[in-house]
């Protein structure tokens, strides 16, 4: 499993960072983020590529679990 | 979280169309002609107003920015979305913002007012338009090689509220108008057109809260359509855009053409050059100078400074001659957005060394 770790980053940074990791083609992403923009972003972009997205709050970060 | 994002759109549409509405009603209430809000022109009235410029044509405190940021503030605090954050190359981001504003007053407005320009028949906003997407593009490919400021941090709660802090003070100086705030006399510009200060606050606050909730940004529209094929942010700058157009006809606001348009210029190459800097700086900064405002009253602090940057900006535009009138650009002013591509191209260069991931 492939970790992005995106946080402090505003976007469009957090999806250009996830758009690239998923260019890499693995099964499963963690992508960390900590504003909810980006968790927003993300979890649009990926779904919309055709993933599943999970979402845990870690205390200020938000875990997204990305799935094909 | 499907259903969430399944209403986005309705909802972006929802308030761009309301966004459009309240900024034709401003006119109407007294604010200068296709300037319902224009984020630009209103920091730099109220840096005029604070004495930091004196051109006396563009002097006084916009409660409309006021409320943008309490807006966008108190619905972060409700929502529990307020997030003290910074130290993402502030000073980077200051240089930006003046530059920034240095373009938009080269087009003689923000890319807010540029839609509000378009809907009020003012075809000089093309040129603008087509420059603000050209500039857009450039930033675009820097973002492709890997542009970043780097991370934000967290900061301490009164860090991140002491923007909006800053913003009640200024609006308490414009109810108690003491002698050294400076006021354009009636009948003496565009600083004295305005409508009252409640209408404007209010204003302000619903269009901060609407622009909190659904992360409007005029230069992310046309960025994220290009990058990702997400159209969710242009439809909201479309909803302005025909609502604005609408509410321009019903009242007689619509008035189509080049030559005589209020606040305006007809230099083309100049109108896009300006708005090309502008959509590059707002790239770079990762918003347009109202998502600035909505951010820094979120708490974000290197918003916060990107917004004295535009204030610095805005001073600097007035107090070397660089800012556009009705007769058109100034060659100080074309210098100086010739040198701000310079500075945001070296800016992005340096800041798009690719690290692999």
């Amino acid at each position: 499993m492939k970790t992005v770790d995106a946080r402090g980053l505003s976007c469009p940074e957090p999806v250009i960072m996830t758009k690239n990791a998923l260019a890499g083609k693995e099964s499963s992403y963690t992508i960390l983020v900590d504003n909810v923009t980006a968790k927003e972003n993300v979890t649009r972009f990926a779904t919309h590529q055709g993933y599943q997205v999970s979402c845990k709050e870690d205390g200020e970060d938000f875990v997204l679990t990305v799935r094909k | 979280m499907n259903e969430k994002m399944k209403k986005e759109t309705p909802l972006i549409i929802a308030a761009g169309v309301i966004i459009g509405i309240i900024a034709v009603a401003l006119v109407y209430f007294g604010n200068p002609a296709n300037m319902g809000f224009c984020i630009a022109c209103f920091l730099r009235d109220t840096t005029g107003a604070l004495g930091f410029h004196s051109a006396a044509a563009v002097q006084y405190i916009r409660p409309e920015i006021v409320g943008l940021v309490l807006g966008a503030c108190i619905l972060s605090l409700v929502n529990k979305e307020f997030k003290p954050r910074g130290g993402s190359a502030p000073v980077t981001r200051f240089i930006i913002g003046a530059f920034v504003m240095i373009g938009c007053l080269m087009f003689l407005g923000c890319p807010f007012r540029m839609i509000l320009r378009l809907a009020g028949g003012d075809f000089n906003a093309l040129f603008g338009i087509i420059g603000f997407a050209a500039g857009i593009l450039l930033g675009v490919v820097f973002l492709k090689r890997g542009y970043t400021l780097k991370r934000s941090y967290k900061m301490q709660p009164v860090e991140g509220g002491l923007f909006p802090v800053v913003w009640v003070a200024v609006l308490v100086l414009l109810v108690a108008a003491p002698v050294f705030i400076h006021f354009t006399e009636p009948e003496g510009g565009p600083g004295a057109k305005h409508a009252a200060i409640a209408i404007s606050l209010i204003a302000g606050l619903v269009v901060g809260a609407l622009a909190q909730k659904t992360r409007l940004c005029m230069v992310g529209g046309i960025r994220d359509a290009v990058l990702f094929r997400e159209w969710k942010l242009l439809f909201g700058f479309l909803a302005i855009l025909v609502a604005a157009f609408v509410g321009n006809l019903i009242l007689g606001y619509f008035h189509p053409g080049f030559a005589g348009q209020p606040i305006a210029h007809t230099d083309g190459l100049w109108n896009a050059l300006g708005m090309a800097l502008a959509g590059f700086g707002c790239v770079l900064l990762g918003g347009c100078p109202l998502r600035q405002l909505v951010l820094a009253g979120e708490g974000n602090t290197d918003s916060a400074i990107t917004v004295f940057g535009l204030m610095a900006g805005a001073a600097i535009a007035h107090n070397f001659g660089l800012a556009s009138s009705g007769e058109g650009p100034t060659a100080n002013g074309k210098i100086a957005v010739i040198i701000g591509f310079a500075v945001l191209a070296v800016i992005a260069v340096i800041n798009s060394r690719r690290k692999e991931a």
